[in-house]
Formats: C-alpha cells, sequence, structure tokens
C-alpha cells in the first residue's frame, strides 16, 4: 500500500481505537444521535411514503368530481346532469356515483358505503374492507345487520373481505349493489351523490370545469390536481405538527451534541500534545479528529436511518401512527411501499452528519496548532 | 553536534507579565555523547530541551544541528548544518519525528490502548509498512524485557514497566538524539541504575543523549560526559 494511503488507514484504525477507549461516552453520544435521526427519518419517510401512496391511488382516481351545492352544503346531483355534461367537447366519460356514510354505533366508526355495479357482487350481499372485518369481527360468508334510514335492520352477507394491499382506501369501506345504497339511505330515485368525470386530455381539465359551472352554476367540479395538493398539505401539516412536538427533543441533542463534541477534555487536550511531540503534525490530529467525529455521526446517521426504514416500512411507522394517520376508529393497517426520496436523504445527511463533524474539528484544530511543548510539561 | 547561540525563550512576551525561562544561551552539545542538565525546578532545563526537540521556537537566538537531521529532510545532505528555529511547523514535525526521541517525566503513555500500540503511535503518520515497523516495536519490547505485556493495556504496567514502554516509543523511528526529562523522577534506585545501563547502550549505539535531572545517580554517572548545570533559565556551569 502507498504511504499516504497507510498513513490514513494508520490513523483510522487509531481514531477507532480512540472510541472505543471511550466507550460509555460514545455509545451515549451514538444512542442519542441515532434516536434523533430515526426519529426524524421515519418522519421523513413516512410522510413521503404517504405521498407517493396518495400519487398512486389518484392515479385511478377520476379526472374530476362535480358536487352540487345548495345554500353552501353539498346536496345529491340529479341524474339529468350526466348527458349534458358528457357532450361537452373533451369529456370521455361521466360516472354518477352513489355513495355516503353509515355510522355504526356498536364501535362507534363510520362507514363509507359506496355503490358498485360489479356483476360479481351477489344479490343482497356486499363487500367490506379489512378495518371493517377487524372491528366487527366477521369473515367471508357471515351475515352483518346494518340499521337503515327508518331504524330497521337490513341483513347483508359478506361475500369478500377486501384485499389487504387495498388497504389505505378500502380499510373502512362498505360496497354494496345501487339499489340497497338507495334503500338503506332512502336516497331518491333519479340523484347521485357526485359525478366522476374522465378527460382525454387533462390540460382541458380547467376549460371543461369553466364550462360545468357555466351551464350548472349551483355545481363545483373538484380536479383531482387539487385533491393531490390537498393530501399533501395534511401529510406536512401532520408531519410538521410532530416536527414541533419532536422539537424541544432534537434541541436537546443539539446541545448534547454541542457540548460534547466542542469541548475537548484535559486528557484530550493531553493526548494531542503528546502526538504532537510524538511527530504527528497537526493535520494528522485533523485527521484522527475528523475520523472520530465521521465514525460517530455516520455510524449514527446509518442505524438511525436503517432503524427508521424497517420501522415505516415494515412495522407501519407504529409509533407515531395515531398523529400521522388520522384519528379514525377504523385506523387501516398496511405495508407502505417502500419510497425513498435521494434528495430528502442527501438533507438529512447534511442536517445530521456535516454539522456534527464539523463541530469536533473546531476544538481539535485549536488544540492540534498550538506547540506540542505542553505535552513535556504536564 | 547541536549548537545553541544566544537562546532567549520569553511566554507571555508583550503582555503584563512576561516570563524568560531560558535567557541567552551559547552551548555546544557533542553528538553521540551523553550531556545531562541539571539545577533546580524553573531553572530552564525542560524549556531548553523543548527547543532544542523542535517542540517550541525560541522568542530569539538560534539552534543548528549538525549532521544530525539525518533523512528528516530530503533535500538536506546528512552532514549539513541545519538551523531550526526559522523552519516552518511541517519541517519542524519531520525532524521532531526522525530526529529526537522524547522520554517524558510522566511517560505520556496514551491510556487504554495496549503497550504495542502505543510505541506505534510515532510510526503512524510515517504510512510505513505496518508489519514492519510492528515487527521493529516487538523486538525493541522484547529486547527491554516487555514481551509479555505487548498486548497489555499500558494502565496495568508499573511504574519501571512504563518507563520501558517509554523508551521502545522514543526508539521506534530510531531518531539520532534522546530526549530525557527528568527520566528516574519516579523511579526507585535500583530501577534508576537500570535506566541508565539502558542509556549507556544506546549510547554505545551512536546516539546522542540529553538528559534533565537533579538526581546524582544520573549526573555524577561516569557516563556523563557533559554536566550543564542552569539555574534562573542561565547556564551557570559546563563541566
Amino acid at each position: 500500500m502507498r504511504p499516504s494511503l497507510q498513513r490514513y488507514r494508520n490513523i483510522l484504525d487509531f481514531a477507532l481505537s480512540s472510541l472505543l477507549r471511550r466507550k460509555g461516552r460514545n455509545l451515549a453520544l451514538i444512542s442519542v444521535y441515532t434516536l434523533v435521526v430515526f426519529v426524524i427519518a421515519s418522519l421523513v419517510f413516512f410522510v413521503q411514503a404517504l405521498k407517493r401512496e396518495a400519487h398512486e391511488l389518484l392515479a385511478q382516481a377520476p379526472d374530476m368530481v362535480v358536487q352540487r351545492m345548495v345554500a353552501g352544503r353539498h346536496d345529491p346531483v340529479p341524474l339529468a346532469q350526466v348527458e349534458a355534461i358528457r357532450s361537452i367537447r373533451g369529456v370521455d366519460e361521466v360516472q354518477a356515483r352513489l355513495w355516503g356514510y353509515y355510522y355504526d354505533p356498536v364501535f362507534g366508526g363510520n362507514l363509507t358505503v359506496l355503490a358498485t355495479e360489479d356483476a360479481a357482487l351477489a344479490p343482497d350481499a356486499i363487500w367490506i374492507g379489512q378495518g371493517v372485518a377487524r372491528s366487527m369481527r366477521v369473515k367471508e360468508g357471515d351475515l352483518i345487520p346494518l340499521r337503515g334510514y327508518d331504524g330497521q335492520s337490513t341483513l347483508f352477507s359478506i361475500q369478500k373481505v377486501l384485499p389487504e394491499s387495498s388497504e389505505l382506501v378500502s380499510s373502512d369501506l362498505v360496497l354494496m349493489a345501487p339499489k340497497d345504497v338507495r334503500a338503506l339511505f332512502h336516497f331518491p330515485e333519479g340523484l347521485a351523490t357526485d359525478l366522476a368525470i374522465q378527460a382525454g386530455n387533462p390540460r382541458e381539465l380547467p376549460t371543461i370545469a369553466a364550462k360545468i359551472v357555466e351551464l350548472f352554476p349551483d355545481s363545483r367540479p373538484i380536479l383531482k390536481s387539487e385533491i393531490l395538493r390537498t393530501y399533501e398539505a395534511v401529510f406536512d401539516w401532520r408531519g410538521g405538527l410532530m416536527v414541533v412536538v419532536l422539537g424541544s427533543a432534537v434541541l436537546s441533542f443539539i446541545i448534547f451534541a454541542w457540548d460534547k463534541a466542542t469541548g475537548l477534555s484535559a486528557e484530550e487536550r493531553k493526548e494531542i500534545g503528546v502526538l504532537k511531540s510524538l511527530g504527528w503534525e497537526s493535520s494528522d490530529v485533523l485527521l484522527l479528529k475528523f475520523w472520530e467525529g465521521t465514525v460517530i455521526s455516520v455510524t449514527a446517521f446509518l442505524t438511525g436511518v436503517l432503524l427508521a426504514y424497517a420501522h415505516v416500512f415494515f412495522f407501519s411507522a407504529s409509533l407515531f401512527e395515531h398523529a400521522l394517520k388520522g384519528w379514525s376508529v377504523l385506523f387501516p393497517r398496511f405495508r407502505l411501499i417502500p419510497a425513498l426520496d435521494g434528495y430528502q436523504l442527501t438533507v438529512l445527511f447534511f442536517l445530521t452528519v456535516l454539522p456534527y463533524t464539523a463541530a469536533t474539528l473546531v476544538p481539535s484544530w485549536r488544540a492540534a496548532t498550538v506547540d506540542p511543548d505542553a505535552a513535556m510539561r504536564s | 553536534m547541536i549548537e545553541l547561540s544566544q537562546v532567549v525563550k520569553t511566554y507571555q512576551a508583550g503582555l503584563a507579565t512576561p516570563f524568560t525561562a531560558v535567557d541567552r544561551v551559547t552551548l555546544s552539545i557533542p553528538a553521540a555523547r551523553l550531556t545531562v542538565f541539571k539545577g533546580p525546578s524553573g531553572s530552564g532545563k525542560t524549556t531548553l530541551l523543548t527547543l532544542i526537540g523542535c517542540m517550541a521556537r525560541p522568542t530569539s537566538g538560534r539552534i543548528h544541528l549538525h549532521g544530525l537531521a539525518g533523512d528528516a529532510l530530503p533535500h538536506l545532505a546528512p552532514a549539513e548544518a541545519l538551523e531550526i528555529t526559522s523552519l516552518p511547523e511541517r519541517f519542524l514535525t519531520a525532524i521532531r519525528r526522525r530526529t529526537f526521541g522524547f522520554i517524558f517525566q510522566q511517560f505520556n503513555l496514551v491510556r487504554g490502548i495496549s503497550v504495542l500500540e502505543n510505541v506505534l503511535l510515532p510510526t503512524y503518520p510515517t504510512g510505513e509498512d505496518p508489519r514492519a515497523v510492528e515487527a521493529r516495536a516487538v523486538a525493541r519490547l522484547e529486547s527491554l524485557g516487555l514481551a509479555r505485556h505487548l498486548r497489555s493495556s499500558v494502565d496495568r504496567l508499573s511504574g519501571g514497566e512504563a518507563q520501558r514502554v517509554a523508551i521502545a516509543r522514543a526508539l521506534i523511528n530510531d531518531p539520532a538524539v534522546i530526549i530525557a526529562d527528568e527520566p528516574t523522577a519516579h523511579l526507585d534506585s535500583r530501577l534508576s541504575e537500570e535506566f541508565m545501563d539502558l542509556m549507556s547502550q544506546f549510547k554505545d549505539a551512536g546516539k546522542t543523549l540529553l538528559i534533565t535531572s537533579h538526581d546524582p545517580i544520573v549526573y555524577d554517572s561516569d557516563l556523563a560526559d557533559m554536566v550543564v548545570e542552569m539555574r534562573d533559565g542561565r547556564v551557570v556551569s559546563e563541566t
């Protein structure tokens, strides 16, 4: 090995041996450091994965949803509007959707009841989401009573429990035939909850929306991009809320790390003097301190990031789920698709590793540039 | 030969309380000989050795090394005189590493690491082949009777053993000059005699030995070729 490379290796070896000498102190530092990286990385991964999940789900969502407003409130849409909207140039498809919320007093949660025309759905049968099955403790083939608008219960047989992969959106879902939805909610014929619109060219959506409002001034078109923006804002807001809550912990770590990193003990100062008297240059001492700082911060960073990855993608961020997923009774239980954002990882790296490494170098530089005769006098 | 000319070292120069530790010392120290610096505490012995050993710069005066810098500075012929007080820090470090071996009063071993690692410390920045330097260190420690302590932590050594580790460390880069500061201060008479026996071997091997001491075992020894007595930073006698 070339002498210059060997020098780096020797000093790295000595840095590792130095870290082991102060095991207790360094392990405490790495633990707290790892915890902070873990918490921040978990938030970043979780919010990122939820956003990606939302993007993927909304990819299949209609380009636009049209609601009707009466006195500023959402009201059923007359089916007569379907044909009028379909005739607007650029509209590919208009689907009248029938859905609503069902409050179950037994377990105190809201279910989303949606009408489906799927031919596979048997008469008087329903399909339910995993969250519903979990909460009601039911399985395929069981019968469940749903209480209608008039207080009368209707029995439905569970034909299918929806797959886990779709749980983020289907956790609280109950799919049933349109006639059953109308009967359950006493929903009048000729009306739908809203209209789902697909357009050939997404760039034409604002124009189509304007035409719909022109035709039906009491309608409210909602574009997919607006829904996406709202989701992002909600996830960012929740993530930000957690950061604020954890802010004090992060601040404590910064003070702790700053204190540990910037203060050289008398023993460390003496050691630097000894090393210099033995023929180490200031640059050798700085390299030693650089390696020490880098090993601590990179170890903490990698451990924190790996733990956060496992926490978010294998354990569904169980530590934060109540704060981040929402306040529903029916928490979706699902595994997020791993989504790593290189930019955010890089920002996290620069925010955690660089400041610590730099903080360790400043006092070492000050100690390393003084004459080594102090060692002779100690 | 080491030649000092009107060397002055003043601490806190320019401040309200300057202190002159070495005051206009002019001296010629022969090579391959043992020179003892004696005098009471605060007489400037240790400061003078730190100036000779390139650990600090004098406030004024000149120090020349004649034929002792060896291969510390590649562009220099071994026999050439080298004025060290005006050299940049990098060169001073190279000379400190190659030309001088230091044995400190408190030994200054790095705690928490093994005997072998302590001895290898001066070789780390050189980038030498680690197997070669380790073999050299092991041989040196064996010759000093420390073979069974190679992997032991230095924290477990007795005073005499710790000093021998410090000696092995001082010799690992095969320096021309060995500087020992009060080496027998923490040793009993038997260990002090053993130390002087070792110095005798090094002298026979052609090393230049500079020792500060106020221990008669050292300055009254037959090994001492020159005894320099200092007081208040000045040389009061040379014998």
